[in-house]
């Protein structure tokens, strides 16, 4: 029966690619007798990417871990939470690049936060000449990686806690006398990290090697040594095919050697932790800061978005904008009208591509939580981690194979082999997304349906997909997100031909166009923001008269 | 020891659903009586402040005349046995224990010694809780209870979950120490047994003799 083989199917088709396109990359690598691998040792700045690489991953992992852990201690089950839970997912659907360029338009020499300090509290009537964006530390990267993976992990932990035994674990820590955060770090968060860890995984690899935000935020001379390998890739020099692949599979090693470190570290921070529960220590004197910092953080990232996305649209418009300004001296038209022939079909080519990614995805999911259900099927642990395959291998280290093999079928630089790619990488978000609501379905329900007599197909088609309308909108919302965000599979596997919204935004981003990169990168948040929020109005439409829908 | 509901009300809106008055004296069970959801767990609630905001409270909880009802709970100092198993999962039997043994008191591991020995559970301090039987996991939470040093004690049908005979032996392990520790106890149960067991008076949530 194809149905019960579909979840196999499914995870062929992720990690069919990853393995292909690692294939294709350790070919070049060693070519030649490992010239590659000679030319990359002989390359001066390699000790330095593969060091911003492995800081700046870690760094901005432990960040927002550290972040996500603060949030929910301080502020989980308090009326404080219930602004930040609305915050989750307008920042998740946030593309990487968009949310990059709205943070350097905030905090660059030029931006907005410096001029609405000057020149009454710093005195400068120039730009000063600070490096805040591009700092070689590559702060400005870690800030920015922190503030798009502090979203997705407060998300898994939600969605990975169990409210009532929650409140049960923190209720018995405070009969017991413990302060509130005492209370969550010794009590929940000990079953919560287990459930996170694949995610924080996903992170780091993500942190470590992700190319789009470092071209926006990250150091330049030399770039992270994912930036650098992105750069070998697209050389029009075929020579530095090699090199490139041997930067990508150094690059793999970093992201192993950093998830060892990390394998390490969680052993460290069990035994802190349990060594801190039998000091009977109550620490109550943390409950105050604690609560206070994460308040600060949630406000700060409301206002972060909030002016982020008020600085892109401003500065679209903006006809004159000298430097201590706080507002622009006039406004125009004129930017987006010079876009608009740009525009139009970097959209299309977007939209198209998304749809092409998500469309099969929700189907292929859909079949997956359906096999379960009809032949009691589990997703197994290694299930799991073959899903998260395509999150944990970092992108930078198995697409130039991938592009290799493209070039060889002639299937590169076309928008489906484009949308293939991205499929590998909206599979598991879609799945994630979706199979919490759909195991989450009250399984009389469909016992009733069976008893009056209904098959099982029936029982899919005309009950358990009505009920799960919102979450099946919003698995594909998820989605096309995360296929718009896609920066480098777009990059490699459509040869440079394909361009959408976000490479476009990326590509403005290093020309200094101010008016244009503010208009593409405004596309680029609308178009999911988009998609979120017919996936929200339809719902509500429909089910307007049926209370028991309402979530 | 004494433990004081005057007038402790909690309401849902404008619905009041436990009313209560009572003086609970020390080594003695006040049992609080209904059928599951009446108003046994907000009442419970609101005497250890764990109370969501949409529930209303008023009236007072005084613990050795002292107004404790502006207090969070962990500053309320009263115990908290449940129905559920409670035990921290990734900790030991004995780090169960090391949790609640205030960080101040000296010869912590000797104490847990002490507390297991006294509830026939020594040499458990290393086992993991998963490991236990019901009677040995009730008697583990009562002794991680005790030894937070509580000045009362609170009952939320710790016994529902025990079989029969294990039961009536748990619920005289539990009476008999908080006895000796002169602990005033609040039972909250829909079992008309571990009401009569309990040998105090039993009322329903709104202050009503019951008689079981």
């Amino acid at each position: 029966m194809i149905l019960a083989a579909l979840p196999r199917l499914t995870l062929a088709l992720m990690a069919l690619p990853v393995l292909a396109g690692l294939a294709g990359t350790v070919g070049p690598a060693l070519a030649g007798g490992g010239a590659g691998f000679r030319a990359l040792l002989g390359w001066p700045g390699l000790g330095q990417a593969a060091a911003l690489s492995l800081v700046t991953g870690l760094g901005s992992t432990l960040l927002a871990l550290g972040l996500c852990l603060l949030l929910l201690a301080a502020l989980y089950g308090t009326p404080g939470f219930a602004p930040l839970r609305r915050l989750l997912a307008p920042l998740l659907a946030l593309p990487h690049a968009a949310a990059a360029l709205a943070l350097a338009f905030l905090v660059a020499p030029s931006g907005w936060v410096l001029r609405l300090v000057s020149p009454w509290a710093t005195g400068w009537t120039d730009p000063p000449d600070l490096l805040l964006l591009n700092d070689p530390m590559g702060i400005a990267l870690m800030l920015g990686l922190t503030v798009k993976e502090l979203p997705f992990l407060l998300l898994m932990a939600l969605a990975a806690l169990r409210q009532d035994r929650t409140e049960r674990l923190m209720t018995v820590a405070a009969t017991l006398g413990h302060g509130r955060v005492a209370g969550f770090v010794l009590t929940v968060w000990p079953g919560l990290y287990p459930q996170l860890r694949l995610p924080v995984y996903a992170v780091l690899a993500y942190a470590m090697t992700s190319v789009d935000m470092a071209m926006i935020l990250g150091p330049t001379l030399p770039p992270t040594l994912s930036q650098q390998v992105a750069l070998w890739q697209m050389a029009p020099d075929l020579a530095q095919g090699p090199l490139a692949a041997a930067g990508a599979l150094t690059q793999l090693a970093l992201v192993l050697g950093a998830l060892g470190l990390w394998r390490g570290a969680e052993a460290l921070g069990r035994a802190a932790v349990a060594a801190w529960a039998v000091s009977g220590r109550r620490s109550v004197w943390l409950d105050a800061p604690a609560r206070r910092l994460a308040l600060a953080t949630a406000g700060g990232l409301w206002l972060g978005l909030a002016a982020g996305i008020a600085a892109l649209a401003l500065w679209s418009v903006a006809a004159e904008w000298r430097f201590p300004d706080a507002l622009p001296a006039r406004l125009t038209s004129a930017g987006w009208t010079a876009a608009l022939p740009g525009l139009i079909p970097a959209l299309s080519a977007t939209l198209m591509v998304a749809l092409a990614a998500s469309l099969p995805a929700l189907v292929l999911v859909l079949g997956c939580l359906e096999a379960e259900t009809r032949h009691g099927l589990t997703a197994t642990p290694r299930a799991m981690a073959l899903l998260y395959l395509p999150l944990l291998v970092p992108q930078i280290a198995f697409l130039p194979g991938l592009q290799r093999l493209a070039l060889a079928t002639g299937a590169e630089g076309t928008w489906p082999a484009v949308a293939a790619a991205h499929l590998a990488f909206v599979l598991p978000y879609v799945f994630l997304s979706l199979s919490g609501p759909y195991r989450g379905l009250d399984a009389r329900l469909s016992l009733a349906g069976r008893s009056l007599g209904a098959s099982e197909q029936r029982l899919f088609w005309r009950l358990r997909l009505p009920l799960l309308l919102a979450p099946l909108l919003t698995a594909l919302a998820v989605g096309i997100a995360v296929s718009i965000g896609q920066y480098l599979p777009t990059l490699l596997i459509g040869g440079g031909r394909v361009v959408t919204v976000t490479t476009e935004a990326v590509a403005l981003s290093s020309g200094g166009n101010r008016r244009f990169t503010g208009a593409f990168a405004l596309l680029q948040m609308l178009l999911p923001a988009l998609a979120f929020g017919i996936a929200i109005a339809v719902p509500r439409v429909l089910w307007r008269n049926r209370r028991g829908m309402r979530a | 020891m004494t433990l004081v509901l005057d007038a402790l009300t909690v309401t849902l809106g404008d619905r009041p659903i436990a009313r209560l008055s009572a003086t609970v004296r020390g080594g003695e069970v006040l049992t609080l009586m209904a059928p599951s959801g009446a108003g046994k767990s907000s009442a419970l609630g609101a005497i250890i402040g764990s109370l969501p905001a949409v529930f209303g409270v008023t009236g007072r909880v005084l613990l050795e005349g002292a107004d404790v009802t502006a207090l969070p709970t962990r500053l309320r100092r009263i115990g908290l046995l449940f129905q559920e198993d409670t035990l921290f999962p990734h900790l030991s039997v004995a780090g169960n224990l090391a949790f609640a043994l205030p960080a101040a008191r000296p010869d912590r591991a000797a104490r847990i010694a002490a507390a297991l020995d006294s509830a026939g559970l020594s040499g458990f301090g290393g086992r993991d809780p998963a490991t236990l039987s019901g009677g040995e996991k009730a008697r583990v939470a009562l002794m991680r209870c005790l030894l937070a040093e509580p000045r009362a004690l609170l009952l939320d049908e710790p016994f529902s979950r025990l079989d029969a005979a294990l039961r009536d032996q748990i619920r005289r392990f539990v009476f008999d120490r908080a006895r000796s520790l002169g602990l005033p106890v609040i039972l909250v149960t829909h079992d008309a047994e571990d009401a009569r067991a309990a040998g105090g008076p039993v009322i329903d949530p709104f202050g009503r003799s019951i008689n079981p």
